[in-house]
């Protein structure tokens, strides 16, 4: 389980952020998760809430948007959401693709702070 | 008070992503061609790159190694066997390894007269899929005893790798593998991917392999100077 790392990662990142804004107190954390990652949501939800104490985040929640696979078809110029990670294939032609558009993200899109 | 929002967008790994670069330049400076081998534990990583490691030492190629595990350097020393220089990094734990731990074991080392530097991942088959080490090849091995839906089990990893080794095909009548399943698995979550099949024990399959890396590097070799 790696997601303990990748909460200390996010935490050190977002309360440097925070300590730049002059944060009085972080309410949210908004978090891009893509199927690809191999990053477990629920994991990760759990280790923040031990990550976050005696930090700049204390008590504030993590959300966490979780993005599908997208894969880009060039014969058909077409792009698909994927509804898992066990098939990488086009919507329309059913042929296979590795081109991804979407699906690796791992990242913090926004804080959201009282000053 | 008031509420506020802070834009940030900014990767998790950032950091280990940047200096993953960082280390992709200095090899390709250096022009050492590193490949990152990753699977579960008991796969036979360390088995099958002594192998490789002591053919491409006989062919006259200076190769060499970092082994990832979370205790003990018993890898380390197998591999020494095979005349190559071998380092061990050791965890301490954590399941993966990170762009610094490659960082921090090169010293002293002279990238420049090495061909090849192999990084054996710590066995896992989930978190060395976030961690780029600044590898040109990610090679993700399964073998013939682990059962054929690995590939749909584990996509991430399998996905994220640039070539698939299986190994101990020796084992494939005995457990009675499905190399037609594998393949398909394989190919459902990284569409193209190369598929190697191997034997450290036999030695099957691995001059083929050792010729493909070859092959491999001089395309990686060609790419850097087309590019300059």
């Amino acid at each position: 389980m790696h997601e303990l790392s990748i909460a200390h990662s996010l935490v050190e990142i977002a309360s440097e952020a925070a300590c730049q804004a002059n944060a009085k107190r972080v309410e949210a954390v908004t978090l891009r998760l893509g199927a690809l990652s191999g990053v477990v949501k629920d994991a990760l939800l759990f280790s923040y809430d031990i990550v976050i104490e005696d930090t700049p985040l204390a008590g504030s929640r993590l959300q966490i948007e979780e993005l599908p696979v997208v894969v880009y078809c060039p014969d058909c110029d077409v792009q698909s959401t994927l509804p898992g990670v066990q098939q990488f294939r086009c919507d329309r032609c059913g042929r296979p693709t590795a081109q991804i558009i979407q699906g690796k993200e791992l990242e913090i899109i926004s804080l959201e702070y009282t000053e | 008070m008031s509420t506020r929002i802070l834009d940030l967008h900014q990767g998790i790994l950032d950091k280990n992503d940047r200096l993953a670069y960082e280390l992709r330049r200095e090899f390709e400076a250096a022009g050492v061609y590193v490949a990152n081998l990753v699977s579960s534990p008991g796969t036979g990583k360390t088995a099958f790159l002594e192998r490789t490691l002591s053919m491409l030492i006989e062919q006259g190629c200076m190769a060499a190694a970092l082994v990832g595990d979370l205790a003990t350097e018993n890898d380390a020393r197998r591999l020494e066997r095979s005349g190559a220089p071998v380092r061990q990094i050791v965890t301490a734990g954590i399941c993966h390894l990170e762009a610094n731990m490659i960082a921090s074991h090169l010293d002293g080392w002279r990238l420049a007269d090495f061909d090849f530097l192999f990084i054996e991942n710590v066995g896992n088959l989930v978190c060395p899929s976030s961690y780029d080490l600044g590898e040109a090849l990610r090679v993700v091995l399964l073998s013939v005893t682990e059962g054929e839906d690995k590939p749909l089990k584990y996509p991430p990893l399998f996905n994220s790798a640039d070539l698939a080794v299986i190994t101990k095909i020796d084992l494939a009548e005995a457990v009675e593998f499905d190399c037609s399943a594998t393949y398909a698995n394989i190919q459902a979550v990284c569409p193209g991917i190369p598929v190697w099949e191997t034997s450290a024990k036999t030695g099957d399959g691995m001059a083929a392999w050792v010729e493909y890396l070859k092959r491999r590097k001089l395309d990686w070799q060609q790419a850097i100077r087309s590019r300059e």
